[in-house]
């Protein structure tokens, strides 16, 4: 079975990041490093991506006529994606508790709580898209 | 260079020839593990190699000797690194093994041995899979994680870890005697049936390169059902697959969309298989015993032999789902156990026998529970809330091509109830 | 470069797409359908994924006594990722060009959906210097 973890954080939530201690920022990077690493190890990563800061972010929509009109403006409380990881297991439980270890990634001393991450369930790719 | 099986395609070859040479290997080295890989290494070398040279004449003897010259070195490396970290006496050097010699020890029953020990239970049923496809299949694990859509990285180490599974729980090479055949049969037959039923579902939509596992799973089970002639339930999963794979080239429309069983074009169903599955399913029963595999191709052999969906004989079906609830119940008997009712006694009685799964909590939320609820409410005419439990499935549901049919399912019930003479 | 094309909706929206007809939802898939295609074929396509639907998503915040702590309660408002598309392609206006298409596919009446789509570009892995 396969499932999406997702960390969404909002501008301001970027912004805090970007001002954490390198200390504190090393260690975070360390975290997903080896986070990843017990993914693979124990045969369940599927994929994963950090996007990362979305200050290039863009909303695209159709025009009239079929052609793209961008903007890059988004409500300050809009939560962008900062990355996910795929992982197929066997098991409901088994996502859940793979996503607990990832939202106890270290972060500064003031931070009080554990990240929430969004565990999805993805939809099986025997789809009629053609691929 | 070769004879008449040169017609066939080399990784036909390599996947009958796989398990004989991983069992010899195995046996002579006594290291499951390392011959594992010294075997798939020496797959994937004829793989290379044949297409340029030519297939040998001794095709086994081509690759127990490539097998077992790599298990040489290996372990003369291992050797050779032990001496350097301890500076003890040199240890003597592993000898080279005669070909000939390895393969007068070979035994036919190498297959089920490693039958046996990819699928025991001790292993997850996706680490299972992934050993038994590679051990026993012959598969490479570009493919396996092809067929799984997951990296060859984490399908090779998926497959290293059950080798290291089975290292620690010290299973030992040999043939299963007949109280541990017993008990541990369930495990391989539910592997197999994993498989098919994976190659199943994904045979929905267009195809890609994927490898066929619902073929390979019919092959891997007539392996096992030479090796067990006398196990009915063996056959009667083998009847189960060919009843079942009869069926693949009806399910899929057009567009890739999915076509249930009551609307397929029973004329692209696969006569062959109907009459091997239910000649191999009749000859099982006659034995007198009843296990769970039998009685679901009893189920799919009536299904099968209905020239016309209005021609199913559905009390015999339902007599057989009486019979699945003794023998193996589970939620997904009684829900299917359901749609046999409706049909005999009519929806009210389907709705009925679907209350007593309301409770349980394997079932809560399943997508399937509100699908056929769906189909009851559909049959007694009351659209709305047919479309409403339609929708809901179609919310619940984790297949693509599931939903959309639902989902047109239910817009189709809703043009209905609004045309004006309905 | 490669692009992330995200599709986001709230849960109204996506119950409004269970509303669709038949030979809507199929005229909306035969345009998405064409655009992987040409996509494979040009070799930018490089994947696409879709979720299932919010109703069944769990937010997971650490654990107590070794049990991750779940629920499933989310604000109404909230946009909840539908799926994404992931494309490798010479330049940025290629990317918007490609979510414009998407954005354009039709839906009830056949009447292009304007689904905004996120448009976010990976961060470069620094290259190898040895």
């Amino acid at each position: 079975m396969k499932y999406i973890l997702m960390m969404n954080g909002k501008k301001s939530d970027f912004e805090g990041y970007a001002r954490w201690s390198k200390e504190d920022l090393q260690a975070n990077v360390a975290f997903m490093r080896s986070f990843s690493k017990e993914l693979k190890d124990s045969g369940v990563f599927v994929a994963s991506e950090g996007l990362g800061w979305p200050n290039e972010a863009k909303l695209v929509r159709a025009g009239s006529k079929g052609e793209p009109i961008t903007d890059g403006v988004f409500p300050e409380s809009k939560e962008f994606l900062a990355g996910y990881w795929i992982v197929d297991v066997e098991s409901p439980e088994q996502a859940y508790a793979i996503a607990a270890r990832l939202s106890q990634a270290p972060g500064p001393e003031e931070k009080t709580e554990n990240m929430p991450v969004e565990v999805r369930q993805v939809l099986s790719s025997h789809s009629d898209l053609g691929l | 260079m070769s004879g008449p099986a040169a017609e066939l395609p080399i990784e036909h070859l390599l996947r009958e020839l796989a398990p004989q040479v991983l069992g010899a290997i195995a046996r002579r080295f006594r290291d499951f593990s390392s011959a594992e890989d010294a075997v798939q290494e020496a797959l994937l070398a004829a793989f290379r190699q044949w297409p340029k040279e030519g297939i040998p004449e001794n095709r086994r003897g081509w690759l127990i000797r490539v097998a077992s010259r790599r298990m040489t070195d290996m372990m003369r490396s291992e050797i050779a690194r032990r001496e350097r970290e301890s500076a003890a006496t040199p240890e003597e050097e592993p000898a080279i093994e005669p070909v000939e010699e390895i393969e007068a020890d070979m035994d036919p029953e190498d297959t089920l041995i490693l039958l046996f020990m990819c699928c025991h239970p001790a292993l997850s049923p996706s680490s299972a899979i992934a050993l038994t496809l590679r051990a026993v299949g012959g598969l490479t694990t570009v493919e396996i994680a092809n067929a799984f859509l997951v990296p060859e990285a984490t399908m090779a180490q998926r497959i290293s870890r059950a080798k290291q599974s089975i290292r620690t729980s010290g299973v030992p090479f040999r043939a299963p005697n007949p109280q541990e055949r017993g008990e541990r049969l369930p495990a391989v037959l539910h592997v197999l049936y994993l498989i098919f039923s994976e190659g199943y579902a994904s045979s929905i939509g267009a195809q890609l390169q994927r490898l066929d596992l619902a073929r390979e799973a019919i092959r891997l089970t007539r392996g096992a059902r030479a090796l067990l002639p006398e196990d009915t339930e063996v056959a009667g999963l083998l009847a189960l697959m060919l009843l079942t794979d009869a069926r693949r080239r009806a399910r899929t429309g057009l567009e890739g969309e999915l076509i249930p069983l009551d609307k397929q074009d029973r004329s692209l169903w696969d006569r062959d298989e109907i009459a091997e599955g239910t000649a191999l399913l009749t000859l099982a029963l006659s034995k007198g015993t009843v296990g769970l595999y039998q009685l679901q191709a009893a189920i799919a052999a009536v299904h099968d032999e209905a020239v016309q969906a209005a021609d199913t004989d559905w009390p015999q079906i339902l007599a057989l789902y009486e019979l699945l609830q003794r023998v193996a119940p589970s939620p997904m008997v009684t829900l299917n156990h359901s749609i046999a009712a409706a049909m005999v006694h009519g929806p009210a009685r389907g709705l009925e026998r679907l209350r007593l799964l309301d409770g349980d909590e394997r079932m809560r939320g399943h997508y399937r529970l509100d699908a056929v609820r769906g189909h009851f409410f559909e049959m007694m005419g009351d659209f709305r809330k047919a479309v409403q439990h339609y929708r809901m499935a179609a919310a619940r549901t984790t297949s693509l091509p599931e939903k959309n049919y639902l989902l047109t399912q239910a817009a189709r019930l809703e043009e209905t109830a609004s045309e004006p003479n309905s | 470069m490669k692009y992330i094309l995200l599709m986001s909706s709230t849960k109204t929206g996506v119950s409004g797409y269970h509303q669709w007809s038949q030979s809507d939802r199929d005229a909306h898939m035969q345009t998405l359908g064409g655009i992987a295609k040409e996509l494979v074929d040009s070799g930018e396509f490089v994947a696409t994924q879709g979720l299932t639907e919010p109703k069944e998503a769990k937010m997971v915040r650490g654990e107590k006594n070794g049990v991750p702590v779940t629920d499933g309660i989310f604000p109404e408002s909230k946009e909840f990722l539908l799926g994404y598309w992931i494309v490798d392609v010479a330049t940025p206006e290629r990317a918007f060009a490609i979510a414009g298409r998407i954005s354009a596919a039709p839906g009830p009446g056949g009447i292009p959906t304007n689904m905004p789509i996120e448009v976010r570009q990976f961060a470069e892995r620094p290259a190898a210097t040895n």
